[in-house]
């Protein structure tokens, strides 16, 4: 015979004002199994908490129902009341007598009635609660951060220098990622690499980060604290270990007329290449579509002439397994291709260039040196112009969020032009200057202000090339709505930020969600930003939206916080919330009969087959077992389950079924 | 079905300048869509579309007198209807659009017009037809069409793209692809979508001249022979108001403006007068070619 104790909280006048909490206990007292029910002003405080506290032990309780908010409020604190009480923590339950009732319905009879029904429903319930112990799971206490940029390299130190190893994984030639290409960093102007060199190296150097460049995960099984990593280590095609960077044979490597990546095809590498020239590490890689020897057999130039004998032409592709606590996605972003801006003319005029190959041209480690230079005849351009939002905000043909980066990159643009090119003119179009940030604002006040650029409130219709230069013709939506015409030497796109390529069959990879533009979904938009929602994996800088350098750094340190705090614990506890498959002994007589529907309903692979042998190890069936720590506890494979053998602890069929009779 | 080509039937709307200034765009028309084994179904008892003035006037005029069209062609049993002027289509398209997306605007239609609107026809200009016979053209070719033409779109065939849902709304390419079917080049040019003034040919015919001089000085700066369009606003705008234009041009131009039913017609073999090549203010001459080829038999 169960005895329940009912604990009516008045929420202040939340739920008292509507509901008549005296009403509410005396109903309770006569329901069947409830040897105690109060009311009081405020059960989560101090004394409210003690009250229930002493009834547990002097009316000897064995559940309790707390009708009070919301649990997702409350829920942890009087399931912890009721285990200082001396009850197991599972059986309390809480009756959400303000979200669901108070404060959606007027004050009278009928919302009362309801509460009593809210009340008596979790009675049902608590009476068939049985006790449940926390899930332990051990945790491997290694990170993988996925994605080598500003955010990848932070999020990689930060972990690391908590004593926790660290998997770096990169899948281009060198760490670094979009900010080793940018020229002067907004607000600040200081110079991109001289703040993210430093720390490449202290990467490549810290013994607690293992590196692996050109790189890429394969597969991720497992759950948080306990994942499996399979990594490809594509092959350079040379001995990272007797290579010295030397550089000789890119020197000597007779293809030399490849677009140089790293420079946005503004110049040109070699079949063998390091990226940049400070690229860690700083080993060379073949690019198997254009080495001679690859598309020929014949060549071999690097290997007669490397000073260490460090190329490998037979070099082979290395997969390698690793057990990892957590993963952090720092993957990244790219622009997007404005091939559907035709309008604008990039692809077909030289001159029209994209925010990035702007970097490259401002940039001192960049083909001109840091001149601004027009790409076709390498004039420096009088007359620039800048178009700002080419594809953001646009949901004809582009995206409809903002770039968020864009007006502040456009703004350090047109004033990294003015400084180079004395007596330059600068125009940008823009829609609405976003400058929300610390000195933000005051850095595009600046730009008007101290370097005079020019700043149209309009768009461009089209950008067209006449007698050697740009005609930008587009509308000044300030000034009386007048077209204007402008003849440019250079016009320069600020490109929409999209996600990654691959990031969609990523997410797929590692059970994450995504939005509808392929951005990770965190957890939370608000409360949980760096989560998401598959636990022990967490989420830093423009893979999960667009996110300037600032942000990226401080998501990346926030995530890095969430795995040591992770791995700061002994081992993983979970709530016991999960679906059991019915295993009364003997084992033979489990209701389980092996069809496995359930494993194909469940959504996050927690269902596996466990065979059931005899003493001389003969299998005699194979039933359905839940991997507790994969477990969610939707339940969604209890309902799928023909013969009844999967039930949710905590939620079972029978309190289910209880709660709902009782009504 | 391997051998014949089946007959295409098509709604057809001429609205009212196929029926006066364009009369060489419904004469090409009607030949091309015969060779072409297309049937244009008029649409009984048309009214007027509404465009240039209608909408500026009053949206509810603008939506019943199109959607009042399309009713008409329902009733005949059409599911598409094809309108040649680029206005007319435009204004179809448009009030097509509002309605299957504005359950408010369609209750006004429904009442002034007095009837519920079910499924209505869809709209098609003339580029969308042809492209879809393309197939057909290229065999019948007798005559290549072998001149070097700016194809103008003008505003009204592609915009709004959401309403339109026709070609690349900046830099258009159905109508090239026709010339280049019917053996002519085209040119890589900066004014296929820039506004030619339209209906101000009547009213502002210095603000016509100013837009079309722009739009001749690029065309002809690029070497274009003629210039090609599919809507009879731009073909007035820059055939009959080439005297303004040339006012305003450094060097006067006299390259020929044609429908793009012509274009096919001619390179059809059909004959240059029921063209209607005769109605252009411009001559339809084109400068001689240094022919070395003997005719194909």
């Amino acid at each position: 015979m169960s005895r329940v104790g009912v604990f009516i909280c008045h929420c202040g006048e939340n739920i008292a004002g509507t509901v008549d909490v005296a009403a509410v206990a005396k109903a309770a007292l006569d329901m069947p199994g409830v040897v105690h029910a109060i009311e009081y002003k405020y059960m989560c405080s101090d004394p409210g908490q003690t009250m229930l506290k002493d009834a547990i032990r002097d009316k000897r309780l064995d559940g309790v129902v707390v009708a009070a908010c919301s649990p997702r409020m409350h829920e942890p604190t009087f399931r912890r009341t009721a285990e200082e009480g001396g009850i197991n923590p599972y059986q309390c339950e809480m009756a959400n007598l303000r979200e669901h009732c108070s404060w959606v319905h007027e004050k009278g009879e009928p919302t009362t009635a309801k509460a009593v029904d809210l009340v008596r429903i979790q009675v049902e319930k608590v009476k068939r609660n049985h006790p449940l112990k926390p899930i332990r799971v051990p945790i491997t206490k290694k990170a993988l951060v996925l994605g080598g940029g500003i955010a990848g390299i932070q999020a990689a130190l930060d972990i690391a220098n908590t004593g926790s190893p660290v998997l770096l994984v990169e899948k281009s030639p060198s760490i670094g990622g979009h900010m080793s290409q940018l020229s002067e960093t907004f607000p600040t102007l200081d110079c991109s690499q001289c703040i993210l060199t430093p720390r490449m190296v202290e990467v490549a150097r810290h013994p607690l980060i293992t590196l692996y460049t050109y790189s890429e995960l394969e597969k991720l099984e497992g759950f948080i604290g306990n994942f499996k990593a399979t990594i490809r280590k594509k092959a350079r095609k040379i001995d990272e270990k007797l290579c010295n960077g030397c550089g000789v044979c890119q020197q000597k490597c007779p293809v030399k007329k490849i677009p140089d990546q790293f420079n946005e095809g503004l110049s040109n590498r070699a079949a063998i290449y390091v990226p940049f020239p400070q690229a860690v590490p700083n080993k060379p890689v073949i690019d198997l579509e254009n080495c001679t020897f690859f598309k020929s057999g014949k060549c071999k130039a690097c290997e007669k002439l490397c000073p260490t004998k460090a190329i490998r032409f037979d070099q082979e592709d290395q997969i390698e397994v690793h057990d990892v606590g957590a993963v952090v996605l720092a993957t990244g972003y790219k622009t997007m291709p404005v091939s559907n801006f035709s309008e604008y003319g990039y692809g077909k005029y030289k001159d029209v260039i994209d925010g990035m190959k702007f970097e490259r041209l401002a940039s001192a480690s960049g083909p001109t040196g840091g001149a601004i230079k027009r790409p076709s005849d390498g004039k420096t351009p009088e007359t620039i112009v800048f178009i700002a939002c080419a594809g953001s905000r646009d949901r004809l043909k582009g995206v409809p969020y903002c770039s968020k980066i864009c007006c502040m990159y456009t703004a350090k643009h047109a004033m990294l032009y003015q400084h180079k090119v004395h007596g330059g003119k600068a125009t940008i179009f823009y829609m609405d200057i976003r400058a929300a940030g610390k000195n933000y604002d005051e850095f595009v006040r600046r730009a008007v202000e101290e370097d005079g650029v020019k700043y149209v409130r309009g768009r461009v219709s089209r950008v067209y090339e006449d007698g050697g230069q740009l005609v930008v013709k587009g509308v000044d939506t300030l000034l009386g709505a007048e077209q204007v015409e402008i003849r440019a030497d250079m016009v320069v796109l600020a490109t929409a930020v999209q996600a990654q390529d691959g990031a969609e069959e990523l997410a797929q990879t590692l059970h994450v969600s995504y939005d509808p533009y392929k951005f990770f979904a965190e957890a939370h938009p608000k409360l949980r930003p760096v989560e998401t929602n598959t636990a022990g994996i967490f989420l830093a800088g423009a893979c999960q939206a667009p996110r300037d350098i600032p942000e990226t750094v401080a998501q990346a340190s926030g995530a890095a916080v969430k795995v040591a705090g992770l791995f700061s614990q002994p081992e993983l506890t979970r709530e016991p919330i999960i679906a059991v498959v019915d295993r009364q002994p003997p084992p033979v007589f489990s209701h389980c009969v092996g069809c496995f529907l359930c494993k194909s309903a469940c959504p996050y692979q927690a269902i596996e087959e466990e065979p059931i042998k005899n003493r001389n190890g003969d299998v005699l069936k194979v039933v359905a077992k839940v991997n507790p720590g994969l477990c969610q506890g939707c339940g969604t494979c209890v309902s799928t389950c023909r013969t009844k053998a999967i039930d949710l602890q905590g939620f079972s069929n029978e309190q289910v079924f209880a709660e709902l009779m009782s009504i | 079905m391997k051998s014949g080509i089946q007959d295409l039937q098509v709604g057809y709307f001429p609205g009212c300048s196929l029926q006066g200034s364009s009369r060489d765009f419904a004469e090409s028309l009607h030949l091309v869509a015969k060779a072409l084994s297309i049937e244009l179904c008029e649409v009984p008892e048309w009214n007027c579309c509404g465009a240039s003035s209608g909408h500026m006037i009053d949206h509810l005029v603008s939506m019943a007198l199109p959607i009042n069209v399309l009713l008409k062609a329902q009733k005949a049993g059409l599911d598409r209807v094809m309108a040649p002027c680029a206005s007319c289509y435009n204004r179809l398209a448009t009030a097509r659009h509002e309605i299957a997306h504005s359950p408010a605007s369609k209750a006004q239609v429904e009442k002034v017009l007095q009837t519920t609107i079910g499924k209505l026809p869809r709209v098609l200009n003339v580029l969308e037809l042809l492209a879809e016979v393309a197939d057909r053209i290229g065999p019948k070719v007798t005559k290549k069409f072998e001149q070097t033409v700016a194809c103008y779109y003008g505003c009204l065939l592609v915009r709004p793209a959401k309403v339109t849902g026709f070609d690349r709304t900046e830099e258009p390419v159905e109508m090239d692809k026709l010339v280049a079917a019917v053996g002519g080049k085209t040119i890589d040019w900066n004014f296929k979508t820039e506004c030619c003034g339209a209906s101000f040919s009547v009213s502002r015919t210095a603000v016509v001249g100013r837009l079309g001089a722009k739009i001749m000085n690029d065309a002809v700066g690029k070497k274009a022979e003629a210039i090609v369009v599919a809507c009879p606003m731009c073909h007035s705008n820059l055939d009959l108001r080439r005297g303004e234009i040339n006012q305003r041009l450094d060097v006067k131009t006299d390259i020929p403006v044609l429908f793009i039913t012509q274009v096919i017609g001619l390179a059809l073999g059909l004959s240059e007068k029921e063209l209607g090549l005769g109605r252009h203010f411009v001559p339809v001459a084109f400068p001689a070619k240094p022919v070395a080829a003997a005719t194909v038999s």
